[in-house]
């Protein structure tokens, strides 16, 4: 059990990395490895996700509007099944999710997977939030230095 | 009438075709791309997304050059869209409290944990046209600080946890979320059928009511207790794969306004609450919409409903963008037959009004 908990946790922060990248990222990395055997087990396909918010931010849900999703499914020579979905209409990059989720299951390319391709991605989202984060603190009020400024 | 008809086809289709043209303007000026409306005009993009109620940039952009730029015509194009792909189902409630913050201010406090952050913004602009923007403008590098690891809680949670504000209502047990896209309305409507209709409502009629509500027509003495904008991930529970499934992050508006006090006998008095959210940048839609919402718990709160902005009928009826559209500029459509009945009844009336008036000699206005 606590495995498959593991094994759930490490498989969502691999799609949390990999729906803020872009297709041509994710199948750049890819081309490092020596894919093993797969297919499409669902072809992409576009659809509609409702999005929601609470009331309040913290109260009870309400329907705030939808968002597009592309969503694929891919299954490893070896079994594994793998899902991509991601916000958008690029059923490619579902596609590669989809390949990337098998791929962080398989016993023998889970770690090459998050080394080669995960890995990156993630450290460069890093610090393109890193950046944000930075020039958004830049536009931070601060009372006390203005009034010390003044003195 | 079937010589009308192919007169109208043909007519129809040069028209259509002259539109193409008008709509590409001069083609000795570059074409614009979509990835130019999206990031040089993002806040009528985020308009169209809000309002339309589909998260898609590129899609949003694509039907504001479709359009030529009139928003409403863009909002309408996102609507049909929308009808054209099944829907995989809903998303988990998205946690403005872990928003990602790229603005955040607050008019009630001035010094909340994490700070006023005031992010991209008009305000504090002196509203002067500047001629350096015509043409071959490029803006400084942002400056850039510490950022701080200190959380950015919703100042609401402050206030709530002293219990000087009323608390959100948490959902039943098992209730279902309402969705107006699926169910007809019916009155009285709940508060999440409420917000969902005002976040899809159009800003401009939004604006006006919740200005209403300042000038005196449903006053609630509201204060802009937060308006917080950034980056929110989206969790989506997909059946097939068993768990939660991360689907990206959106950018989100968030306005909690704080509104005058109730309370009763039982109840110690505390201040009362309206909420607003929308997809984007969308401060004016988001405050208004918060104006809005507090001013239709009226009833709820015991309040005397008189002023338009409380009618909870009156204002979800009239929201909509598309649907305003729809039927105010439909009377520009042919209505022929109805016209020549019509008239037909006024000739008649008329003919009759002669007579009465005429005991004399009958004389018929030619016809």
């Amino acid at each position: 059990m606590t495995q498959n908990n593991n094994q759930q946790a490490q498989r969502q922060a691999a799609m949390a990395v990999l729906a803020h990248a872009e297709a041509g990222e994710i199948a750049a990395r890819l081309r490092a490895l020596a894919l093993p055997a797969h297919q499409d087990l669902r072809a992409p396909e576009n659809g509609l996700v409702m999005l929601r918010g609470r009331v309040g931010g913290d109260g009870a849900p309400f329907n705030l509007g939808e968002a597009t999703v592309s969503r694929a499914a891919v299954r490893l020579a070896s079994g594994e099944v793998g899902f991509g979905y991601t916000l958008g209409r690029d059923g490619e990059k579902a596609r590669l999710i989809a390949l990337c989720d098998a791929l962080v299951q398989s016993r023998d390319f889970g770690g090459a997977v998050e080394r080669d391709v995960i890995g990156p991605l993630r450290e460069q989202l890093m610090i393109r939030r890193k950046h944000a984060a930075a020039e958004t603190a830049a536009t931070k009020v601060d009372f006390y230095t203005m009034v010390r400024g003044e003195g | 009438m079937y010589v009308a008809v192919k007169g109208g086809e043909r007519a129809i289709e040069n028209a259509h075709r002259l539109l193409a043209n008008v709509r590409r303007g001069d083609q000795s000026v570059p074409e614009i791309s979509l990835d130019q409306i999206s990031e040089q005009l993002g806040l009528a993009v985020d308009r169209v997304m809000s309002e339309g109620s589909l998260y898609d940039r590129e899609l949003a952009a694509l039907a504001i050059k479709q359009a030529r730029g009139d928003l409403i015509e863009a909002i309408f194009l996102v609507r049909a869209f929308r009808a054209t792909l099944p829907r995989f189902g809903a998303s988990e409630p998205v946690e403005t409290g872990a928003m990602r913050v790229r603005r955040r201010v607050s008019s009630t406090f001035k010094d909340i944990p994490g700070g006023q952050i005031l992010g991209p913004t008009f305000d504090y602009t002196h509203r002067l046209l500047d001629p350096s923007l015509a043409q071959g403008f490029v803006p400084e590098t942002p400056a850039t600080a510490e950022a701080s690891t200190v959380p950015t809680p919703r100042v609401t949670d402050i206030l709530g946890r002293d219990g000087l504000i009323e608390s959100s209502p948490q959902a039943e047990e098992g209730a279902s979320v309402g969705d107006l896209t699926r169910e007809p309305l019916n009155f009285p409507a709940d508060r999440d059928l409420r917000l969902q209709n005002l976040a899809r409502g159009d800003e401009g009629f939004l604006l006006a009511m919740g200005y209403s509500t300042q000038r005196g027509y449903g006053r609630n003495h509201p204060f802009a207790g937060e308006i917080r904008f950034g980056e929110v991930e989206v969790e989506f529970s997909a059946e097939d794969v068993g768990f939660a499934v991360p689907l990206g992050s959106i950018e989100l508006t968030e306005c909690q306004m704080v509104n005058q006090f109730k309370g009763s006998a039982t109840e110690a008095p505390c201040f009362t609450r309206g909420y607003g959210l929308a997809f984007g940048q969308s401060e004016r839609k988001t405050m208004s919409m918060a104006l809005v919402d507090r001013a239709l718990r009226a009833r709820e709160l015991g309040e005397e409903a008189l002023a338009p902005a409380q009618d909870e009928e009156f204002v979800m009826s009239h929201s909509d963008n598309v649907q305003a559209t729809g039927f105010v500029e439909h009377l520009k459509l042919p209505h022929y037959v109805d016209f020549q009945s019509e008239l037909g009844l006024l000739r008649k009336l008329r003919k009759e009004f002669t007579e009465a008036n005429a005991p004399g000699v009958m004389k018929e206005a030619a016809e």
